[in-house]
C-alpha cells in the first residue's frame, strides 16, 4: 500500500467533513430562536445598544460570512464556552471522549467475535439447523432495541441476582487488580448490550460474504490439491470474506453511535453521548452542536480508517 | 399518465392480447405467485400472524377495552397484573393495557409515514439521479453519500432540541411532534432507498422494453412512472418493510430518552421511559412495552425477509 494511497483519502475526507459542517450549521441556522432574544425583550436595554450587538457578533452578517466565522472558530479548537458546566466544551469534550471510545471500541470487539465465528460456521453448512438457529437468532438481536437489553441486564443481573453494579462509577476507591476487576464488572453489561447488537447484524453479512467468496475459482483450486475444507476455510475464504465486512463495519458506524448515547444513558456512564443528552435537556447549545460535530468526525474518521484497511487487505483497490 | 400519448395506449393492448394469445394454461396473477412464495418462509407467515394481531388490537382494542389511558388511580399505584388490570399500572395507577394500546397507535402511525418520508424521497433522488446520469448523478450520489456519514441520533435530537418549541406552537402538542418525528427519521433514512431505486433505473433504462416505450413515443415521464418504476418497486418495498421496523426503533429511542413524545402521549418507547426508575418493584411495568417493541419489530423484519424472497428472489441476503 502506498503512501499517495493513504494521501488521496485523506484529501478525499475533507469534502465530507465540510459537507457534514454546513448541514449542521444550516439546521443550526434555520432553527428558530435567537441568542439575543432576552435582551431584545428586555426593556432596560435601548434598541440602539441591541442593535450594535447584534452587529458586533455578526448576527447581521449573510449566512455564508457567519458560516465562515463559525467555521473558522471550530478549525481554531474555540468552540465555545458550556453554560451549564462553566468550562470550555473542548476540554469538557475531551474528557468525556475515551470513556466512550473505550466503551465503542470494546463492544466492536465483542460483536466481530460473536459475528466472524458465527457467520463462517453458518456458511459453511448453509440450511443447516445451525445456520437456521443463528439466522433466527440474529433476527432476534437486532430486533431488540438496545435500551430493552439494557433494562433486561440489569433486571436480571443487577436487580434480581445482584451480580453486576447497574451505575457505572468513575470514582472507584480500589487499586491494582481490584480496581481492574471492578471496572469490567462495571462495563460489561454496557459492552455486551451494544456489542451483541453489533454483532447480531453483522453475522448475516459475514455468512453471505463468505458465501460470496466460496463459490470462486481460487477455492476450488485449492481444494482440488488436497487442502482440508476446515483448512480452505479458515486460510483462503476467511481472508477474502473479511474485505466487505470491513465496509459494513465502517458504515454502521453511524448507528454503533446511537446505541453508544443510548447504553450510556441507562448505565449512566459519563461518555459524550450520556453528555449530549444533559446538555439538551439543558438547553446548553455549544455542547449539543460540539458534541454532534464530534459524532460526525468519528463516522468520517472510521469511514478513512476502513478505506485505509481496505487498501491493505486487497492490494488491488490501492493501485486504481 | 394514462392517455397522454396514444400511441403506447395502443400497443399496451396488443401487448397484453399478444400475451393472453400465447399463453393457453390458467394464468396465474402476480400476487397468487407472490403469496405462494411468501408462504415457504414459515417465520414471516407467522410473523404476518402477529402483526395482524397487534394491528387488531390497535385498531378495534379501545372499543374493546373502555379504561381510559389517564385515569389516575392511587388506590392502585405499581399494581401487578390482575384482572381488573390485565397488564398492572403505573406509579399512577394508571391502566397499562389501555396505555399501551394507545402508544402502539402512535408507535406504528410513526413507523408507517416515516416509512413513506423516506421512501418518497428515496425514489425520487434514486429515479432522478438513475435517469439523468452526468454531473446531476453525481451531485445527488454525492449528497447520498454525505447524508449517509453523518450520525443519525445525535442529528435527530439536535434537530428536535432546536426545532421542538417552533413546531409545537405551530401543530399544539400532540401534531408538531408527530410531524416534527416522522420528517426527521423519514428525512434520515431515504439514503438506502435511494441507492437501490439508482441501481434498478440504471440496469432498466437500458432494457429492450423500455427501448420499445421509446420507439413508440413514450415520453420521459410516462417511461419513468409506467415502465421503469413498476419494474424497480420490488426491492424498494422490501426496505421499505425494514424502513417501518428502523422508525419504530428510532421513536421509541427518542422517547426512551425523554426527547420524543410528552409523558400524556404514552408510546410504548416513553412507557418504557417511565419504568426505568421502577425496575425493582414493577418489573412488569418495562417488560410489556418492551416486549409490544420488540415483537411488532421483530414481526416486521422477518415479513420484510419474506418479502424479499418473495420479490427479490436474486438477492443473497
Amino acid at each position: 500500500m502506498s503512501p499517495t494511497y493513504v494521501l488521496r483519502r485523506l484529501l478525499l475526507s475533507i469534502p465530507s467533513l465540510l459537507g457534514i459542517s454546513v448541514v449542521l450549521f444550516t439546521v443550526l441556522a434555520m432553527a428558530p430562536g435567537d441568542p439575543f432574544g432576552d435582551i431584545v425583550m428586555n426593556p432596560n436595554v435601548p434598541a440602539s445598544v441591541a442593535a450594535a450587538l447584534r452587529a458586533k457578533f455578526g448576527l447581521d452578517d449573510p449566512i455564508y460570512i457567519r458560516y465562515l466565522h463559525w467555521l473558522a472558530a471550530m478549525v481554531q479548537g474555540d468552540w465555545g464556552f458550556s453554560f451549564q458546566s462553566r468550562i470550555d466544551v473542548d476540554t469538557l469534550i475531551l474528557q468525556r471522549l475515551p470513556t466512550t471510545l473505550i466503551v465503542i471500541g470494546a463492544s466492536q470487539v465483542v460483536a466481530m467475535l460473536v459475528a466472524i465465528p458465527v457467520g463462517v460456521l453458518a456458511a459453511a453448512k448453509p440450511y443447516s439447523l445451525f445456520d437456521q438457529v443463528a439466522n433466527t437468532l440474529a433476527f432476534v438481536g437486532f430486533s431488540l432495541p438496545t435500551f430493552f437489553t439494557g433494562l433486561l441486564l440489569i433486571l436480571i443481573f443487577s436487580v434480581q441476582l445482584g451480580w453486576l453494579p447497574f451505575v457505572y462509577r468513575t470514582d472507584l476507591n480500589t487499586h491494582g487488580l481490584a480496581y481492574l476487576a471492578d471496572e469490567i464488572k462495571q462495563s460489561i453489561m454496557p459492552v455486551m448490550v451494544l456489542g451483541l447488537f453489533q454483532g447480531a447484524s453483522l453475522v448475516r453479512f459475514v455468512r453471505s460474504s463468505v458465501m460470496d467468496v466460496v463459490k470462486l475459482d481460487y477455492v476450488t483450486t485449492a481444494r482440488s490439491k488436497g487442502i482440508g475444507r476446515s483448512r480452505v476455510l479458515l486460510r483462503h475464504v476467511v481472508r477474502n470474506a473479511m474485505i466487505p465486512v470491513v465496509t459494513l463495519i465502517a458504515l454502521q458506524m453511524p448507528i454503533v453511535f446511537g446505541g453508544a448515547i443510548v447504553t450510556e444513558q441507562i448505565f449512566r456512564i459519563p461518555g459524550i453521548g450520556s453528555l449530549l443528552i444533559t446538555a439538551i435537556l439543558a438547553n446548553d447549545t455549544p455542547v449539543v452542536m460540539a458534541v454532534t460535530f464530534v459524532f460526525a468526525c468519528l463516522v468520517v474518521l472510521f469511514n478513512l480508517i476502513a478505506d485505509i484497511l481496505y487498501g491493505w487487505l486487497d492490494p488491488r483497490i490501492a493501485f486504481r | 399518465m394514462a392517455g397522454s400519448t396514444p400511441a403506447s395506449l395502443s400497443a399496451d393492448a396488443v401487448v397484453a392480447q399478444a400475451t393472453s394469445a400465447s399463453r393457453p394454461r390458467k394464468p396465474v396473477s402476480p400476487a397468487a405467485e407472490a403469496w405462494r412464495r411468501f408462504r415457504k418462509h414459515r417465520l414471516a407467515v407467522v410473523s404476518l400472524g402477529i402483526l395482524g394481531f397487534f394491528v387488531f388490537a390497535i385498531v378495534a382494542g379501545p372499543f374493546l377495552w373502555r379504561v381510559p389511558i389517564n385515569d389516575v388511580d392511587f388506590a392502585a399505584q405499581t399494581a401487578w397484573p390482575s384482572w381488573t388490570h390485565p397488564l398492572g399500572t403505573d406509579d399512577l395507577g394508571q391502566d397499562l393495557l389501555a396505555r399501551l394500546i394507545y402508544g402502539g397507535r402512535v408507535s406504528l402511525a410513526v413507523g408507517l409515514a416515516a416509512m413513506m418520508v423516506s421512501v418518497f424521497v428515496g425514489v425520487v433522488v434514486g429515479a432522478i439521479a438513475g435517469m439523468a446520469s452526468g454531473w446531476v448523478d453525481a451531485v445527488l450520489m454525492w449528497v447520498t453519500d454525505l447524508f449517509l456519514s453523518l450520525p443519525q441520533l445525535p442529528l435527530l435530537l439536535m434537530v428536535i432540541y432546536l426545532f421542538r418549541d417552533a413546531l409545537k406552537a405551530a401543530f399544539g402538542v400532540e401534531g408538531g411532534v408527530f410531524i416534527m418525528i416522522v420528517l426527521v427519521i423519514g428525512g434520515l433514512r431515504w439514503m438506502p432507498n435511494a441507492r437501490l431505486v439508482r441501481a434498478q433505473f440504471l440496469s432498466l433504462r437500458e432494457k429492450e422494453f423500455v427501448e420499445a416505450a421509446r420507439a413508440l413515443g413514450a415520453s420521459r415521464l410516462r417511461l419513468v412512472v409506467r415502465h421503469i418504476l413498476p419494474n424497480a418497486l420490488g426491492p424498494v418495498i422490501v426496505a421499505g418493510t425494514i424502513d417501518v421496523a428502523a422508525a419504530i426503533i428510532a421513536e421509541s429511542t427518542l422517547s426512551f430518552l425523554g426527547l420524543g413524545f410528552p409523558p400524556d402521549i404514552p408510546t410504548w418507547g416513553r412507557v418504557l421511559f417511565d419504568a426505568k426508575d421502577y425496575l425493582d418493584i414493577a418489573p412488569y411495568w418495562a417488560l410489556f412495552p418492551g416486549a409490544c417493541i420488540f415483537f411488532a419489530v421483530l414481526s416486521i423484519n422477518f415479513i420484510g425477509d419474506g418479502l424479499r424472497d418473495t420479490l427479490d428472489p436474486r438477492r443473497v441476503l
